[in-house]
């Protein structure tokens, strides 16, 4: 047969039926076992599952809790619930939902731009469990939506707690904003907590305290008839609300900074030393976290992330910009600690620096030069050359570890998310950061510009605060917190967060303090500081710092001329203060993004804010 | 059987005029029955579960009528074309597979529709058929049963279109393509020692395939076999259709009077869960009535495919017969908590498109089988 292997039709035939019947005792085996299990299920397991069913028309349902309001320091309300309309749908009950979609479209009451994301919703859900269509329709809406509700089953409005931020745009950079919750938001949330809550913090405040502010999702059980409505609430456990909470923030001290910064792109951070609390914290240009609460428009948020201006970006937290000159109070307390200066010993400025056995010139912004100086003339009037020669004397790394000590170069930890590290170069740190060879090797010259805050180096506002809260109280820093008090559940009477106190920064001799604060006073109201134009008329001593970073290198014997650079290269302008000098109530640091100067620009911005603080605090 | 067949055919007595229709249009009037008899239960299960919705159950009839045209006009297609189309249809099939993983729309998370502009359809419905068609018209000339070398092809042309919609990823139809494919293998007269060697190699090779497995995956196996772990996911489904069917007892509640159907609290009670839904109202005499019903359909089909005059068309009507048991007892074994969950439909019961119009298809190929027969055996 395995020579001649033809087709025998006739033993095929007979073959295939063999194999048919033997299919066939199997569908019956098979069919048997699912009668069997039948009659398990119907007949001997008939009354568990009878009770079960009964059970059954008794339906749980969530009672999600109030959100817990945030207040500024005063008792302001920055975050608050008014009660809206969403438009929700529940895809089992809706018979066609294409065309109950674009009849939505047709009324006006969705997007057709949405209609992608709200089918991807509606397939990533269980089809009985209710899609948020729309967070917020106007009254308008509803009544429109009301008089079609009969042709669109499966459609329905709900009422709800809606975020609302009355002061809009204000602080928004620090309050952040709740919106609809993501897939992602969900794996770091609580999910049964969320059942019944649509919307969680995204950003800000309204992110970092979350779970306070969120409060314990209650339930009801609820004995329903044979259409599903409601006949009685038969138990009902509710939810706990949300704690109010109480920032650190001053609305005027907030509302002056933002209104100083104008319509510049900058930052401000204003901390308190005597306990990390941010009085303010801007960034500029702001946008409406209200439009985020009622569900944004995808073409509203596109408008919002392609903006030039980049509205959405936190400057204040994630802006990182080199700290030009305003470094050198604290590479002059460097100097002092490490030995590699003395108060009185002075120096010659004759315009420019040279490395021994190199002819590159490594210039000072005043071409002339300032002649001789001495550390606290340096520093206010911010000769170059003095601090260059410094750095030089006391070596990158050891300028690295001095300033880790004053929180830069890392994230200050303060409690709202997304903050960025800043740099803080080392020779360590250029050996890893670069791959090749010959990028690794940390040459003396970056030394040189590391002495005026230009080169690798790079911090954030929210650094450049911290260092001057940690100065003015003397090496005494705390925790940044926005946090100052929350309500207690009972009384709603805040109870004030504690503050954290950070590792003290020692210095070599407790003068030292005293010195590099008394060079900061000369830069306000030094005859010949930088600053001193915001000092004539202050009511309280200032001690400040100006700053200027380069946007782009001008060569080596160009000259810097700030009318002939269009606007978005000029440089920016930076300034750093703590006021009253001799007992400091706020240290602040300002970035007025392509500013021009740090005099001009961003000292009559800080000078606002304090103001702003200061007067209202001298009671 | 063959000699009967001459026998009737020449048989002087008048036939009736249903008859004759049937005879004309190549259909089968046992297997239209027992066809009939299951959508009419279907769809009075249908209205209760969809909540006595006119337009639902409209939406249904059109669908019904569409597919049972549908199986009319491929009864009308002689089996000898089918047999020439048959790799053709494969060889399309496995393209527009290979264009749905690279382009694709997606839905529920996966990649399994095809849009033309026109129409949007699942690739993997033409593979239904065109899988049994393809391994029978490889078998057609070959002697059988098939031999060692013949059963790697035949293993290659069954796993590439598996393969290719396991990764959309749809394991479920996968599965289930598969099993058309063996079906016509083991009705070819498979060899014993080939399946005991196919069942060893099967169990040997699971530890070690668990073994490359990532944790992922091991953990979609485990949800896979034990679905009650997440009660909250298909586990709810289940727990929640055991109620609906063990509550229903010997009588049922009455039609329209199921409380876990009408008050909403099973899941999918109109497509995959519909069975619950009859369990609950009819009891258990209405489950088993639909069985018959679901066994006479088999029965005749496998009757047919005894019947039938070649190999292509005998495998063919085999194939056909035995997957469309295989999908209502995987869907009565989901509904019923003996299986994984697994998105099958009930067959001509379930609302929805796509599928019954295949399943009515193979039903028209199964009929133009059996209506153009010889008289002679060649």
């Amino acid at each position: 047969m395995a020579t001649s292997r033809l087709k025998d039709h006739w033993r095929e035939q007979r073959l295939f039926a063999s194999r048919a019947l033997i299919a066939a005792f199997t569908i019956i085996a098979l069919t048997g076992i699912v009668v069997v299990r039948l009659v398990d299920l119907q007949v001997i397991n008939h009354e568990h599952f009878s009770q079960l069913s009964h059970g059954n028309r008794v339906r749980l349902e969530p009672l999600p809790p109030t959100r817990g309001l945030v207040y500024d320091r005063e008792g302001r309300v920055l975050a608050r619930n008014r009660p809206a309309y969403q438009l929700e749908l529940v895809p089992e009950q809706v018979p066609d939902l294409e065309n109950t979609l674009l009849e939505l479209v047709y009324l006006g009451l969705v997007d057709s731009e949405e209609l992608e994301e709200i089918r991807r919703k509606i397939n990533a859900q269980r089809r009985f469990d209710a899609v948020t269509l729309r967070y917020d329709l106007d009254a308008e809406e509803a009544a429109r939506f009301s008089v079609r509700r009969q042709t669109l089953p499966g459609v329905d409005i709900r009422a709800r707690l809606a975020r609302d931020y009355p002061e809009g745009d204000v602080a928004v950079h620090a309050l952040g904003y709740v919106g609809s919750i993501s897939e992602d938001d969900l794996k770091r949330l609580d999910g049964p907590n969320y059942m019944g809550t649509s919307q969680a913090g995204k950003l800000g405040i309204e992110r970092s305290y979350e779970d306070l502010l969120h409060g314990t999702t209650g339930h009801r059980q609820l004995l329903v008839n044979a259409q599903g409505r409601m006949l009685e609430e038969l138990q009902r456990t509710d939810a706990s609300p949300g704690s109010d909470i109480y920032l650190t923030l001053d609305l005027d001290v907030q509302r002056a900074a933002e209104a100083a910064l104008g319509d510049y792109r900058g930052a401000i951070v204003a901390i308190d030393p005597r306990n990390g609390h941010v009085i303010a914290l801007a960034s500029t240009p702001t946008y409406d976290p209200n439009l985020f609460s009622r569900g944004i428009s995808r073409a509203a948020y596109k408008d919002l992330q392609t903006d030039l201006d980049k509205p959405l970006f936190n400057r204040a937290l994630r802006g990182s910009y080199p700290p030009g000159s305003t470094i050198k109070p604290l590479m002059g307390l460097a100097g002092l600690h490490y030995n590699a200066t003395q108060p009185w010993r002075s120096t010659f400025c004759r315009g420019w620096f040279s490395l021994p056995g190199s002819s590159h010139r490594f210039r000072d912004w005043k071409k002339v030069g300032h002649g001789p100086v001495s550390l606290i003339s340096a520093t206010a009037q911010s000769c170059d050359i003095y601090f260059y020669e410094l750095a030089v004397e006391l070596g990158i790394d050891r300028m690295h570890e001095f300033l880790l000590g004053f929180g830069l170069g890392s994230p200050t930890d303060v409690d709202i998310p997304g903050e960025k590290s800043g740099l803080l170069p080392s020779r360590e740190w250029k050996r890893q950061a670069f791959n090749r060879r010959q990028d690794q090797v940390w040459f003396p010259g970056e030394t040189v510009i590391a002495g005026i805050g230009q080169g690798y180096m790079l911090t954030t506002p929210m650094q450049l605060a911290q260092s001057m809260a940690i100065l003015a109280n003397r090496g005494h820093g705390f925790r940044p917190t926005l946090l100052a008090a929350i309500a207690d559940r009972e009384t709603g009477e805040p109870r004030a967060v504690p503050p954290v106190p950070l590792e003290p920064v020692e210095v070599a001799a407790p003068e030292f303090w005293d010195i590099t604060l008394q060079s900061m006073v000369e830069v306000v109201h030094g005859r010949r500081g930088t600053a001193r134009a915001i000092g004539k008329d202050a009511p309280y001593i200032i001690a400040g710092k100006t700053g200027t970073a380069q946007v782009f290198t001008v060569a080596q014997d160009a000259e810097y001329d700030e009318e002939e650079v269009e606007e978005r290269l000029r440089h920016h302008a930076l300034f750093v203060a703590i006021a009253p000098a001799e007992d400091p109530r706020i240290a602040l640091a300002v970035i007025v993004e392509n500013g021009g100067s740090g005099s001009g620009t961003a000292a009559p911005v800080a000078r606002t804010v304090m103001d702003a603080w200061l007067e209202k605090k001298t009671e | 059987m063959i000699a009967s067949e001459g026998i009737r055919l020449d048989d002087p007595r008048p036939l009736s005029v249903a008859t004759r229709v049937l005879k004309g249009l190549h259909l089968d009037g046992v297997l239209l029955a027992g066809l009939i008899a299951v959508s009419v239960i279907g769809l009075f299960v249908l209205y209760s579960a969809g909540g006595q919705d006119p337009q639902l159950l409209t939406r249904q009839i059109i669908r019904i009528g569409v597919a049972f045209l549908a199986m009319i006009l491929v009864a009308q297609v002689p089996p000898k074309l089918l047999r020439l189309w048959a790799p053709w249809m494969y060889l399309l099939g496995l393209g527009l597979l290979v264009l749905v993983l690279v382009g694709g729309d997606i839905g529920k998370g996966a990649r399994r529709w095809l849009d033309l502009g026109v129409i949007r359809f699942q690739p993997s419905e033409i593979m239904k058929l065109a899988v049994p068609l393809m391994t029978a018209w490889y078998l057609h000339e070959r002697p059988l049963p098939p031999r060692l070398r013949e059963l790697a092809v035949l293993a290659a042309l069954i796993l590439a279109p598996t393969v290719l919609i396991a990764r959309q990823p749809d394991l479920g139809t996968s599965l289930l393509i598969a099993s058309s494919g063996v079906f016509v293998v083991l009705l070819a007269g498979l060899q014993l020692r080939y399946l005991i060697s196919l069942a060893v190699i099967g169990v040997a090779g699971a530890p070690l395939l668990w073994h490359f497995m990532h944790d992922y995956q091991r953990q979609r196996v485990l949800t896979f076999l034990n679905p009650e772990t997440d009660p909250l996911g298909s586990g709810y489904h289940i727990i929640q259709s055991k109620i609906a069917i063990g509550s229903g007892g010997v009588f049922g509640k009455g039609w329209l009077n199921g409380t876990q159907a009408q008050l909403e609290f099973l899941p999918e009670r109109s497509t995959d869960f519909i069975f619950a839904v009859l369990g609950e109202e009819f009891g258990l005499l209405g489950l088993i009535s639909l069985l018959i019903a679901y066994l006479w359909v088999i029965a005749r089909a496998l009757v047919m495919a005894v019947e039938a005059q070649d190999t292509f068309s005998r495998l063919l009507a085999g194939s056909l017969a035995l997957t469309f048991f295989v999908y209502v007892f995987v869907n009565t074994g989901m509904v019923t908590g003996l299986l994984p969950v697994v998105g099958v439909p009930l067959p001509l019961v379930s609302y929805g498109g796509t599928s019954m119009v295949t399943l009515m298809v193979g039903f028209g190929m199964l009929m133009s089988v059996h209506s153009h027969k010889k008289l002679l055996a060649t």
